[in-house]
């Protein structure tokens, strides 16, 4: 099963001839994703060999998916331009954007969102400023390495890129169904909840792992929901403890205001619920592992 | 990043939101012949990114301009609550009626804009919110749609503006959407926004948060920074995501959240080691190349806090040779320079052969351990000696 990804999943990128776009095609391809053209109204109607493979390129998402049956794109179009590229994916009502690209201003964020709302939200954006998702053996649309792990009983869902990698490396003799790398970005399109919905529903995960850092409330909405809607075991890790009020750690949406979005308040959210937060990325696999043996 | 008032104010003035005259002044020289070119009453206001300055003594009435010049000597170095006042605003007096609240921002629970509107304005809008927070609207604002006049009407009414008032303040909050739309920021805020005795209105305070990730489409070259930290600076020209914090351990690391995580890790561990703290955060995001690397070293090392580094790479994109290499690179760019001991955690991608580029390398500053956390404690441990 899996979620939002899956081994029935065609995928095209926009931005594919950009060197991030490529470098990043060449990657899934090699890994088994099922990548069948890419996006450039510029170099529309070429073809792109990538180690032997040729990818046609098509002028708009939708002519992609008209001629392809593309169900998913992979946005590596740099910050500028990366407002239309969404936009552009949101009106062909891809069923699934992932939006790698980092630095995109939050207005236009905003404004992809709200357009995606106002158009019924027939696509899931995933990301901006995110790993992607992958669900291994089966399809990985981003830039996360394909061989970390094989497919699995654990759900994973995480702000970070590097701890998801962490993380499926800390459990990898045991697999994932799917790993999906939300974003650090203020806004993103698919929140810890929407997975959490979309795990609990999922018949071949079996527990899940959150990981949050600070900033937003997230963590807190997520917490609340698995109170009400998740029977399936959670356990969560936190990253920002030491985090300085003010000052944003890397990641746009990375920032204590206040008294807002510390990293405690997020651990008492989760343990509140009786949710199990480890103190580090080894503690927190370790809990999934005791879990794991008693299912 | 957040603006100085008077920073706001010519924005706003670029956008013709009514603001008064405002000049800024260095000196109390400065102020006095800002005061006489203002004329009459005026007012002059410490420029320092933090609330509560009136009652800090940062704001004073000055009738002359020889009063503005010993209003300014004596704000000017002021400490408010860590922010030291090195620049007044002497703005033009002016005789208010009524103060009201107005503000657009960000909100990401929702991921949308929200407005803020209350006809009770002046007052600490967090204290308004929690004891009356029926007097506070919210409105949620489209990203796509925006506040037009009739939407601004809508908020202004909401607020608890009738409709003589509405009618006034709505074309203002249909500019100040503006200067929050086309100057990509996620704070506009006006407390107060005031009607004077003469019927105007004007935005009399101001606060606006800047986003960064929109700078590549603004000219902000020219506008006053925030001064940062000599290392903060150092890293910033070398394109490094630092931030300088208050401790022994020097970290390194590739990604956001596992910079964030190993600093929380190190803190921990020094927990056990008689107290130390991360010195930093510096993510080498994933091109962990020798020159970033080297780059990185080389603003750590300069901190006089730092004792011990931490090295923590998880190989994702970015293999471990590689990162080995980078290291080894950096090591002998940095020659004597590197006169502290790191510890270095690889795992992940290609990890073997990055350890093993380590351990031919051999070089005697550098301690390879396995997992993060013994390598965290290694690293407090060094740093506690």
């Amino acid at each position: 099963m899996a979620i939002f990804l899956n081994e029935n999943s065609k995928i095209i990128v926009q931005g594919m001839t950009g060197s991030e776009g490529m470098k990043h095609t060449r990657r899934m391809l090699a890994g088994g994703s099922n990548i069948v053209g890419g996006v450039n109204p510029r170099k529309a109607g070429e073809s792109v060999d990538v180690d032997g493979k040729s990818l046609p390129v098509f002028g708009t998402v939708s002519e992609a998916m008209s001629k392809t049956g593309a169900n998913v794109s992979v946005i590596f179009v740099p910050p500028a331009f990366a407002k239309a590229a969404m936009f552009e994916a949101i009106d062909a009502q891809i069923a699934l954007a992932v939006v790698i690209t980092e630095g995109i201003p939050v207005h236009d964020s905003a404004e992809a969102w709200a357009h995606n709302v106002s158009k019924g939200l027939k696509t899931r954006m995933i990301g901006p400023n995110c790993p992607g998702i992958i669900s291994p053996g089966k399809s990985n649309a981003g830039i996360t390495p394909s061989d970390i792990t094989g497919s699995g009983p654990i759900g994973l869902v995480s702000k970070s890129g590097t701890l998801t990698y962490q993380m499926m490396f800390e459990l990898r003799d045991i697999g994932m169904s799917t790993a999906i790398g939300i974003g650090g970005d203020p806004i993103v399109g698919t929140t810890h909840i929407d997975a959490l919905e979309a795990f609990q529903n999922d018949p071949e995960t079996k527990a899940i792992v959150l990981i949050g850092e600070i900033g937003g409330d997230s963590e807190e909405k997520a917490a609340e929901y698995i109170k009400h809607n998740v029977t399936k075991p959670v356990v969560a890790y936190v990253a920002g403890f030491t985090a300085p009020e003010g000052k944003t750690m890397g990641h746009a949406g990375a920032i204590v205001s206040g008294s807002a979005g510390t990293a405690q308040a997020k651990k008492e959210a989760f343990e509140a619920v009786g949710v199990k937060v480890g103190k580090t990325p080894s503690e927190t696999a370790a809990l999934m592992r005791e879990v794991i043996g008693s299912l | 990043m957040d603006l100085f008032e008077y920073q706001a104010r010519d924005i706003f003035e670029k956008y013709n939101v009514p603001v008064l005259k405002g000049l800024i002044a260095d000196t109390p020289e400065q102020a006095q012949k800002a005061a006489e070119q203002i004329g009459g009453t005026v007012v002059v206001k410490a420029q320092v990114k933090i609330g509560g300055r009136g009652k800090a003594g940062g704001v004073k009435v000055a009738h002359s301009p020889e009063e503005a010049r010993q209003a300014a000597e004596k704000i000017l170095g002021l400490d408010i609550k860590g922010h030291v006042v090195k620049r007044v605003m002497i703005a033009e007096g002016a005789k208010i009626a009524k103060e009201f609240y107005f503000s657009v921002l960000l909100d990401r629970s929702n991921r949308t804009f929200l407005a803020l509107c209350s006809v009770e304005g002046g007052m600490d809008i967090e204290q308004l919110a929690e004891e009356r927070p029926e007097a506070l609207a919210k409105v949620p604002i489209d990203a796509v749609k925006g506040i037009d006049l009739a939407k601004a009407l809508e908020i202004a009414k909401l607020g608890g503006f009738d409709d003589e008032l509405a009618a006034k303040v709505a074309p203002v909050f249909v500019k100040l959407y503006e200067v929050f739309k086309k100057e990509d920021t996620t704070l506009v805020e006006v407390n107060p926004l005031v009607l004077t005795e003469d019927g105007e209105v004007i935005a009399l305070d101001g606060k606006v948060t800047l986003d960064d990730n929109a700078e590549f489409r603004h000219e902000r070259e020219q506008m006053e920074r925030d001064e940062l930290d000599p290392l903060e600076a150092k890293a910033k020209q070398m394109d490094l995501n630092y931030v300088k914090l208050d401790g022994e351990v020097g970290i390194i690391g590739n990604g956001a959240g596992l910079v964030m995580s190993t600093l929380d890790v190190v803190a921990y561990a020094g927990a056990r080691h008689g107290g130390v703290k991360p010195a930093n955060f510096l993510d080498i995001g994933g091109g962990a190349s020798a020159e970033v690397m080297a780059a990185g070293l080389d603003v750590i090392l300069n901190d006089p806090q730092v004792k011990s580094v931490f090295v923590n790479v998880f190989g994702g994109i970015t293999a471990c040779d590689a990162v080995a290499n980078g290291i080894v690179g950096a090591l002998d760019t940095l020659g004597s320079k590197a006169s502290k001991p790191l510890v270095v955690r690889l795992d992940g991608n290609n990890v073997n052969e990055g350890r093993k580029i380590l351990a031919d390398a051999n070089h005697p500053l550098v301690t390879v351990v396995e997992t993060m956390d013994e390598a965290a404690d290694k690293a407090a441990e060094l740093a506690s000696k």
